[in-house]
């Protein structure tokens, strides 16, 4: 079986896979970190968004021969640390924005990734941006205000230095 | 969240079963589930949802496992509430199962209604023995001791003991057969905003659902079921899925669909995505013919349409409306649809199981109720309850879906076959084709505008198959399904009709059944308010004026409406283009109304703003009533513009998101909610705003465009 260099969250891990194996279930079943969800397997739902250099990407539909091995990954578990939430973490507390839960680390993944390349989204900016995640549970209002408090929190911070 | 998750390991780590209060409160009330009742709650004296350690530690059960409606927290906060503990000082795990806990089903919109009075006794029996054991100390009264935040202190001499320095002298104490409960005024987190103790794991992704459990030497399963969902397995051909590296066994594995059991194919392998791409090379030859009635959904429908032209199985009469109908000629009548709709939550169902060499088993999984995974495995496996072990996980939401447990028999049986723990995880096509679905149904609606433009008399005939019905056979032929019954009772509507009459005409279907988020109450919540609007524009009323004078001896609903009236009146006056419809529902103990405002776009209808009240009585947190609120538009909105479920030729059409749709942020209109604040007894949460929704925006549309539609799916780019 081939093997696989990959930067998850800034850690290096060999796996040996199948080239054909989605970077989803890479980084759930081999690399370990289970808050990547799955929910389609046809990049329908975002629930396993994560950042392949910073750029939102849908791991369910990526196979790992993709990879060229030098792409830094990142998950909902290396978005913040556990001392120093992301913003956009912050923002999802402050507005109570999970109710089941499952789809949030997708929707998070995607609103970090809207951020920091539009730093002030407008409403069409976060209807573009945000609508390739499903939550079924309904958290679209909170998810809207969380990115706009989150937009504006960084970018006090951004004046402050 | 707690690193221990369930009772069991609790007391083994905490060494408390022998040194600790553990205290419940007599005669668990049982009821208000809305799956098969096994008595097994009754009348059991003691339940031990307190366990306070002599280090001090509170830990709570909470017994309602979460589907994203709050319970992790709404249940341990009840407790709290008379304990005098704060939330933020205590464990919370969930219970496993066992009788003692009572009914531990989520569902029916039950969790704070039916804990309520029980679990507030529960946590003031233990503080009323706490108070003693400090009072026996200081040798005073307990009246001169009183208790907060987690300590006992002595009102004259200001002295304190903590709980945990307490414990071990009131664990010694008889328990206080009727304690005192505080009063409302005197609540501390009941009906008080708390920011939810789960939030913080679940934006860290270390909050651990039923598909990311971990079991050493686990393998992973998907399993594949026939497309007719009731199709008997003939034969399969494993070669090509065999060959995939990494599958261990290609295997039958027993399935249930309501009413029935066929067989389903597992490919098992040592990661999950070798048994995906395996499962798809399956060859596999299924038999149909012995299916008896309609795997057709537009069958169904035509059967419904035939039933709606015979009368039903009167449920309620109120005079004799036939007559009065035959007689008048001031009347109408419409016909309006709802179809089938997937419970589609994110989280596909998928269970993890270990029937271990000893003949005990342990089960992972996000069920929603622990009570029945623990009778339903013990039956499954022909051994005693006290051999398994049920840890209930957090669920990726369900909405009913994960109380039908189908998988959880899967993991459990393919465990046993190939002795390893097996985690099953249903691919999305299989989640969304298998069902069981929100069934389909029709309303027969037929009114009588009397003297005085009086909406006079009304008459539902509600037609479909029964969930009771297809599940447990429960429905006889001369009775109306009692679920539906109550629904759409006079008293549970309160629509002051002099004339009421209520049928049930039951039309049978293969396609699989399940209850789904509110319901019956998504179904003919449709029927009843757009034809109350027909009746009222019949009759040259404003639709809610007709509505207050209908509930003119219900105050209760007349406060909701007035509510709804006023903040409807205190937004900007509606632009040209604009419209606006309401109706309201009451479910599970709950009056919800709610007011959608359309406008048409380029020739589209877009929904621009939603207004809900929800009176559900006395409540834990409003901000998760307000939550639950919000998912109910957006789940109700998607119930009412998006494709439903359809069969053909003995298979659903839709197989994932790309072909059942669902709302996504950007179709999200401004919402605006309102809980009605009164000292009612705790009405449901998690499903009564739901089914105002589609009549509010078809009421709406007929506002704007004089199109009357009564048939669900609404089609927002072709109205009028």
């Amino acid at each position: 079986m081939p093997k696989y260099n990959l930067t998850v969250n800034k850690k290096k891990y060999q796996i040996e896979a199948e080239a054909d194996m989605p970077l989803l279930w890479a980084i759930r079943d081999l690399v370990g970190l289970k808050g990547t969800k799955y929910g389609c397997g046809m990049a329908m739902c975002g629930a396993c968004t994560i950042h392949i250099d910073g750029n939102a990407t849908r791991s369910c539909s990526m196979p790992l021969s993709a990879l060229k091995g030098k792409e830094k990954i990142t998950t909902i578990e290396g978005v913040g640390s556990p001392a120093t939430l992301h913003a956009v973490q912050e923002a999802w507390i402050a507005e109570q924005v999970p109710q089941c839960g499952y789809c949030q680390s997708g929707q998070i993944m995607s609103a970090v990734a809207l951020l920091a390349e539009t730093p002030n989204p407008t409403d069409e900016d976060i209807d573009a941006y945000m609508s390739g995640n499903i939550c079924r549970c309904g958290t679209y209002d909170r998810i809207r205000k969380a990115i706009k408090s989150a937009a504006s929190s960084q970018t006090k911070v951004g004046m402050n230095k | 969240m707690s690193v221990v998750n369930n009772r069991r390991d609790f007391l083994k780590i905490s060494g408390l079963a022998s040194a600790g209060l553990i205290l419940g409160i007599p005669g668990l009330n049982a009821a208000q589930t809305i799956v098969k009742l096994d008595g097994v709650a009754a009348a059991l004296e003691l339940n031990p949802f307190v366990m306070i350690s002599p280090s001090g530690q509170i830990t709570l059960v909470n017994s309602r496992p979460d589907m994203g409606q709050g319970s992790y927290q709404a249940v341990p906060s009840i407790i709290a509430e008379e304990l005098e503990v704060s939330l933020d000082k205590i464990n919370i795990i969930p219970s496993d199962g066992n009788a003692q806990f009572g009914s531990q089903q989520s569902g029916g919109s039950s969790t704070v209604r039916g804990l309520w009075e029980n679990l507030r006794k529960a946590g003031a029996t233990a503080k009323e023995m706490l108070i003693q054991a400090a009072a026996n100390k200081w040798k005073v009264s307990p009246a001169d001791c009183y208790a907060e935040d987690g300590k006992v202190y002595n009102k004259n001499t200001r002295a304190s003991f903590t709980y945990g320095e307490l414990v071990t002298d009131a664990s010694k104490l008889a328990v206080p057969t009727d304690p005192k409960l505080k009063e409302v005024s005197e609540f501390k987190i009941l009906g008080k905003y708390a920011k939810r103790l789960d939030v913080p794991a679940k934006v860290t992704g270390e909050a651990v659902f039923g598909i990311d459990i971990v079991v050493p030497n686990m393998l992973y399963a998907v399993t594949i079921h026939a497309p007719s969902v009731q199709g008997k397995l003939v034969s399969f051909n494993d070669v090509k899925a065999k060959a995939v590296k990494g599958v261990k066994h290609v295997l039958t594995t027993d399935h249930s669909y309501p009413g029935g059991k066929t067989k389903a194919v597992a490919v098992v392998a040592d990661n999950y995505w070798a048994a995906l791409k395996a499962s798809k090379l399956l060859e596999i030859v299924w038999d149909n013919s012995q299916i008896t009635g309609s795997i057709n959904s537009d069958q169904y429908f035509a059967d419904m349409e035939a039933a709606s032209k015979k009368p039903g199985v009167r449920a309620e009469e109120t005079g004799d409306f036939d007559a009065m109908f035959a007689a008048s000629e001031n009347t109408l009548e419409g016909l309006y649809e709802t179809p089938f709709l997937s419970h589609a939550a994110i989280e596909p169902v998928n269970a993890t199981a270990h029937v271990k060499t000893d003949g005990s088993v342990e089960v992972w999984a996000p069920i929603q109720g622990p009570d029945g995974a623990l009778e339903e495995t013990a039956a499954q496996l022909g051994i005693d309850k006290s051999k398994v072990k049920i840890n209930p996980t957090l669920l990726g939401g369900s909405f009913g879906r994960k109380a039908f447990m189908n998988f959880m028999a899967e993991a459990i049986d393919l465990s046993k076959q190939v002795q390893a723990p097996v985690k099953v995880i249903w691919p999305r096509e299989e989640d969304m084709t298998q069902g069981p679905f929100r069934p389909a149904m029709m309303s027969k609606m037929r009114g009588i505008i009397g003297r005085g433009n009086s909406l006079a008399a009304f008459s539902h005939q509600a037609i479909g198959e029964s969930i009771q019905g297809q599940h447990w056979n429960g429905i006889q032929a001369f009775r109306a399904d009692d679920w539906i019954a109550g629904e759409l009772s006079m008293e549970n509507h309160k629509y002051g009709f002099g004339v009421h009459h209520l049928s049930y005409s039951r039309v049978k279907t293969a396609i699989p059944i399940l209850w789904w988020r509110s319901v019956y109450a998504s179904n003919f919540a449709w029927g009843q308010e757009c034809f109350i609007d027909e009746m009222a524009h019949k009759a040259g009323k404003d639709p809610l004026k007709a509505r207050k004078e209908l509930l003119r001896n219900s105050p209760r609903d007349l406060n909701v409406l007035d509510k709804l009236e006023s903040m409807l009146a205190s937004y900007p006056t509606l632009p040209a283009g604009h419209a606006r419809g309401i109706a309201m529902f009451r479910s599970f103990s709950s009056m919800s109304a709610s007011a959608v405002e359309v406008a048409k776009v380029d020739g589209e209808i877009k929904i621009v703003k939603v207004t809900s009240i929800i009176d559900c009585g006395l409540f834990v947190n409003p901000d998760m009533v307000k939550a639950q609120t919000e998912g109910n538009i957006v789940m109700g909105l998607t119930a009412a513009i998006k494709g439903g479920i359809t069969f053909n030729d003995g298979k659903c059409d839709q197989t994932n998101f790309n072909t059942y749709e669902v709302m996504r942020l950007q179709e999200m209109p401004i919402v605006d909610i309102h809980i009605m604040e009164n000292q009612e007894k705790p009405g449901g949460v998690g499903e009564p705003g739901l089914p105002p929704i589609a009549p509010a925006l078809g009421n709406a549309i007929f506002n704007l465009t004089g199109v009357r539609l009564r048939r669900l799916p609404i089609d927002l780019t072709d109205v009028g």
